[in-house]
């Protein structure tokens, strides 16, 4: 488990009030989370802060799933 | 800011919260903080689900549903306060729409149907609020809107946004002329960028925040906190003496004419 996904996992618990366990690499955050719009934007927001990134808008539009937030992050932040 | 009693008896209500990174939200713990008894709006179930936690953050729990779309339901809203208070002294306007289609690209490109809906919810909202709020300041009172530089000058991107800020900034004068005479004060505050979720909507936004953070004379951006107490200052009986203005907070980039600098290397 990376330090990102830790990270990553820890904003969307909280965001979302959702159980640890059910933030599973493929759990999208529309349809397995219970995140609406709103909240996509809002995760995408927290993750730029948490990680002092920049995510682009077409970038954000490809982050559905957990997976996909730990993938784009783990790359940006290194 | 630290906290006083510069609002001390004053109700007010706070429409067009969305979440912690709102400007209504600097504006509403500003004015909380010295004192004010606050009511919010939303609009639909996403958003009631983020403002009531919020409001309860204040001592709120008058927090009501309303459509500025909707007559009826605007109706309904200030009735509801009116019942639960009898009379309101200020009222928060941060509410504005357009379609993300319509803030990117070309100014040309907007198809009347955007451009109708813009108007109605960003600009004619005022007008539709200041009408309701007017009848519950039986004693005077103080409106705020916010708008931004781009009501002005041409920012690209904002585009629609730009021009639906224009309609109400007049809209800001002509209220202010209306409402002089019962001692009712209209003001607007343009504030810099700063990232909400309703700026995320805006193409390529963090240009617009990067190059505020550049240009401006303070050489950063603002934060709501500061557009919260400037708010309470229009808010408050400190501004007695003001209303149909545009109030910068905007770490002065609209005294700009030209970008700063950059010093040679």
């Amino acid at each position: 488990m990376s330090d990102v996904s830790d990270r990553v996992r820890k904003i969307v618990v909280e965001h979302l009030n959702v159980e640890a366990d059910k933030v599973t690499e493929k759990a999208s955050f529309i349809d397995d989370l219970g995140a609406d719009s709103l909240d996509q934007v809002e995760l995408v927001m927290a993750f730029e802060e948490e990680f002092s990134v920049e995510i682009p808008d077409d970038a954000a539009e490809n982050i559905q799933t957990f997976g996909d937030a730990v993938s784009f992050l783990e790359k940006a932040v290194n | 800011m630290t906290d006083g009693n510069l609002m001390k008896g004053k109700r007010g209500l706070i429409m067009g919260v969305a979440n912690n990174r709102s400007i209504a939200w600097g504006i509403a713990k500003a004015v909380a903080g010295q004192g004010a008894e606050l009511a919010f709006t939303y609009q639909g179930e996403a958003l009631k689900r983020r403002v009531d936690p919020l409001a309860a953050e204040v001592g709120s729990d008058l927090v009501v549903e309303c459509d500025v779309t909707d007559e009826a339901a605007m109706d309904k809203a200030f009735a509801e306060i009116k019942e639960k208070w009898g009379t309101i002294d200020f009222v928060v306007h941060a509410i504005a729409f357009a379609d993300k289609s319509a803030l990117e690209g070309r100014y040309i490109d907007t198809t009347v149907e955007q451009f109708k809906h813009s108007m109605e919810i960003s600009a004619f909202s005022l007008v539709a609020v200041a009408k309701r709020a007017r009848e519950l300041m039986t004693e005077g009172g103080s409106i705020l809107t916010l708008t931004y530089y781009g009501a002005e000058k041409v920012i690209p991107n904002y585009n629609l946004m730009g021009v639906a800020k224009a309609a109400l900034e007049a809209s800001v004068r002509y209220l202010a002329a209306d409402l002089g005479p019962e001692g009712i004060r209209v003001n607007g505050i343009s504030a810099g960028a700063i990232k909400t979720l309703a700026a995320s909507g805006i193409g390529d936004f963090r240009k617009m925040l990067a190059y505020g953070e550049e240009n401006s004379p303070l050489r950063r951006n603002v934060t709501t906190d500061e557009v919260g107490n400037a708010g309470m200052y229009m808010l408050s009986d400190l501004s007695s003496g003001v209303t149909g203005e545009i109030h910068y907070v905007d770490s002065g980039y609209n005294v700009m004419g030209m970008s700063v600098l950059k010093k040679e290397d």
